[in-house]
């Protein structure tokens, strides 16, 4: 799950990391009221979406007097962002934070994120702040300092200290990195963090250490013990298929192709997109319909998938272990009833009483197609998009 | 021959009374010489009284002594699971295999913290469990489509794993074991350590390595083949088609920042000599022709 800027902000600063002096903001009458308060000469409005990015597409702007806060915040409320992590469309920006004006003398990273290879939390900081980390990574991995944590005794004084020295501040200023180390990493370990992010950390002219701004996600299968962070989603930045697949405990994510998949198990469920793929087609989705999928899951399923209006056609992949066979035929007949299904579906079945499976759809009466291995599937809703497209 | 387990393997199943664990219980007991294999249950609070005939302990150490288990599967819900491997870990067991999905990254970062220098050996979790045909099934395949034979097959998913092991049957070869590892990104062994065990066994001839996007122990595997494996390996990745970003169902599959993508791993494998397919019907044909 992600979370805004300025949530994850409240967030660190609970964990004593130091972010300057902001107010989120809804309406432009908020933005001008919020930069009042807050005072002082300069103000920078930020718009708040869950993509990154924002700075390259016009979501960030400095504004130096009242009147700029007014301008910029009408400018940008409401606008469709577009940077390289949103798609095309953009995002719609609805939230701003308006915050005091920082003194820059250096920009810092710092991240985490947790390292398959050692099982542990990696502590990632670079001199070079501002930047995408994965530009570093490439061009001067040289610059990019890790550490792994221990998860019992956390990041220790003396391993925070280095990386503060490493990254370049100054010995004046490392008795204040410490607390922003230390403080990330506590935040993240506490609040089940995938990934955390503060780009740039900054070391003010007066020797201070800010997060200027900062990035939080989360372990979606630790949200159970987090009711707090749960209640920061914010629906409307979620692909609302995904969201409602969710409530069906689906595992859905929009793609940008016109064939509809429905498969058990996340593995399967790839190599079926990759399967279109390579045959000519392309995939409007990944669905996995996990373990235990009912006629009421398989229904659902398909509503999900038929409202996205590029869908010409259907490929159900189905192998069957413990989920019999039959059963899913008789979901998915029951689903395409449901439905009224218009455009062609292909079923492959496999596993446990897959001739049951077949004789069930067979005898349902509808147009379904019958894949008889992974391939063949694949090869025949392909065509069948095609033959859809010609006739149309 | 085969790996991880056998018919002389004893098998106690942690969350014996959940409905997930008495369903797979039951099958594991019905497949093959299940009945003498699965000797015990553990649950805290249900100690004394039995499930399909398999006596209930409080404690996994207490099943251990009393019947001998020296491994253990876990069904247990996903807040409490990496405190029941930690349970199995702390009562010196030869293998947990951890069925559950869902479980905490964090969790399980401290419970492989405090694996170090033990000698149990953890499978998952997030995993279909360790099949060896025609002797034992520990986890949720169904047996009914593995036999026994010549193939080694190491994966990270489950119904991927079936298919593997289906197209297989359809070039008529069988499996020495097949082992889901399992799509969390903090997990036990992984598809080098399982390589290393197929490449010792005498039953296995040719393994087949199926992949995920994510992470690198692909490529690590990839490596050591290429320098250490004595028999074919062939190999699928799935996920070419991923988009970046994005949390493909497992835990574990996602590519970020342009690493772990399925066009680097293929890459890898091939340079290490491992025959790949982009078509994931093509695996078990695959299989068969590296066969001497």
């Amino acid at each position: 799950m992600k979370i805004h800027e300025y949530q994850a902000k409240e967030i660190l600063r609970k964990y004593g990391v130091v972010t300057p002096r902001a107010v989120p903001c809804f309406t432009v009458d908020d933005a001008v009221a919020a930069a009042q308060k807050l005072g002082g000469k300069v103000w920078v409005v930020k718009a708040q979406i869950h993509a990154g990015g924002r700075g390259k597409g016009g979501g960030v702007k400095v504004a130096k007097s009242i009147e700029e806060v007014k301008k910029h915040a009408g400018d940008i409320l409401g606008m469709m962002l577009k940077t390289h992590q949103t798609g095309p469309g953009g995002q719609k920006v609805r939230r701003l934070l308006v915050e005091e004006g920082a003194d820059i003398n250096k920009e810092l990273y710092v991240g985490m994120v947790v390292d398959r290879g050692t099982q542990r939390v990696c502590l990632m900081a670079s001199s070079e702040g501002g930047m995408d980390i994965e530009e570093v990574a490439a061009k001067t991995p040289e610059k990019i300092v890790k550490v792994f944590i221990d998860p019992i005794t956390g990041l220790k004084d003396a391993e925070a200290d280095d990386v503060a020295r490493k990254i370049g501040i100054p010995e004046a200023s490392v008795a204040k990195a410490r607390p922003a180390l230390k403080g990330l990493y506590k935040a993240f370990d506490e609040t089940d963090g995938s990934l955390a992010e503060i780009n740039p950390l900054i070391l003010t002219n007066s020797g201070d250490v800010v997060a200027l701004d900062a990035k939080m996600n989360f372990d979606d299968n630790a949200l159970f013990r987090h009711p707090d962070i749960v209640a920061m989603r914010d629906l409307d930045e979620e692909d609302p298929a995904e969201i409602e697949a969710s409530k069906y405990d689906l595992s859905y994510i929009s793609l940008d192709g016109n064939i509809g998949c429905l498969v058990n198990g996340a593995g399967l469920a790839m190599a079926t997109m990759d399967i279109t793929k390579l045959y000519g087609g392309s995939p409007a989705n990944f669905l996995d319909v996990g373990g235990g999928a009912s006629t009421e899951k398989v229904t659902e399923a398909f509503k999900i998938m038929l409202k996205n209006p590029t869908v010409k056609a259907i490929l159900v992949n189905i192998f069957g272990g413990i989920m019999k066979c039959d059963v899913i035929a008789e979901g998915v007949v029951a689903a395409a009833r449901q439905v009224q299904l218009k455009v062609p579906l292909v079923v492959r079945l496999e596993g446990t009483n897959v001739e049951l499976g077949k004789k069930i759809l067979a005898e349902s009466g509808l147009p379904i197609i019958s894949g008889n291995n992974m391939a063949d599937a694949a090869a025949k809703v392909v065509k069948a998009v095609k033959e859809a497209g010609a006739a149309a | 021959m085969s790996i991880l387990i056998d018919k002389n393997t004893r098998v106690m199943t942690q969350g014996i009374t959940g409905k997930t664990g008495q369903f797979h219980t039951r099958m594991g007991k019905e497949y093959a010489n299940g009945a003498t294999c699965y000797v015990a249950g553990v649950n805290p609070k249900k100690p004394g009284e039995s499930y399909e005939g398999i006596p209930i302990f409080a404690t996994v150490k207490e099943a251990k002594q009393k019947t001998g288990a020296n491994v253990s599967v876990i069904y247990v819900p996903p807040p409490f699971a990496a405190a029941a491997i930690d349970e199995a870990i702390d009562a010196d067991l030869d293998l947990v295999i951890c069925i559950t999905e869902g479980i905490p990254v964090r969790d399980m970062i401290r419970t492989r913290y405090k694996m170090q220098g033990k000698r149990t050996k953890l499978i998952g979790p997030n995993c279909p469990g360790v099949i060896t045909p025609d002797q034992i099934k520990i986890g949720i395949m169904p047996g009914h489509i593995h036999k026994a034979g010549p193939v080694g097959v190491v994966s990270r998913s489950g119904t991927l794993t079936y298919e593997a092991v289906g197209q297989l049957m359809e070039q008529g070869l069988g499996q020495s074991s097949c082992v889901g590892i399992g799509g969390d990104p903090v997990n036990g062994l992984k598809h080098i350590d399982i390589m290393k065990m197929f490449n010792d066994d005498a039953q296995t001839e040719a393994v087949i390595m199926v992949g995920e996007i994510g992470g690198d122990d692909e490529e690590t595997c990839a490596r050591w083949i290429k320098t250490n494996m004595k028999k074919p390996v062939v190999g699928f990745i799935a996920g070419v088609t991923a988009p970046p970003g994005k949390r493909m169902g497992h835990a574990g599959a996602i590519i970020s920042g342009g690493k772990g993508t399925a066009a680097e791993k293929l890459a890898v494998m091939e340079e290490c000599g491992i025959k790949v397919t982009r078509n994931p019907a093509d695996m078990g044909k695959l299989l068969k022709s590296v066969l001497k």
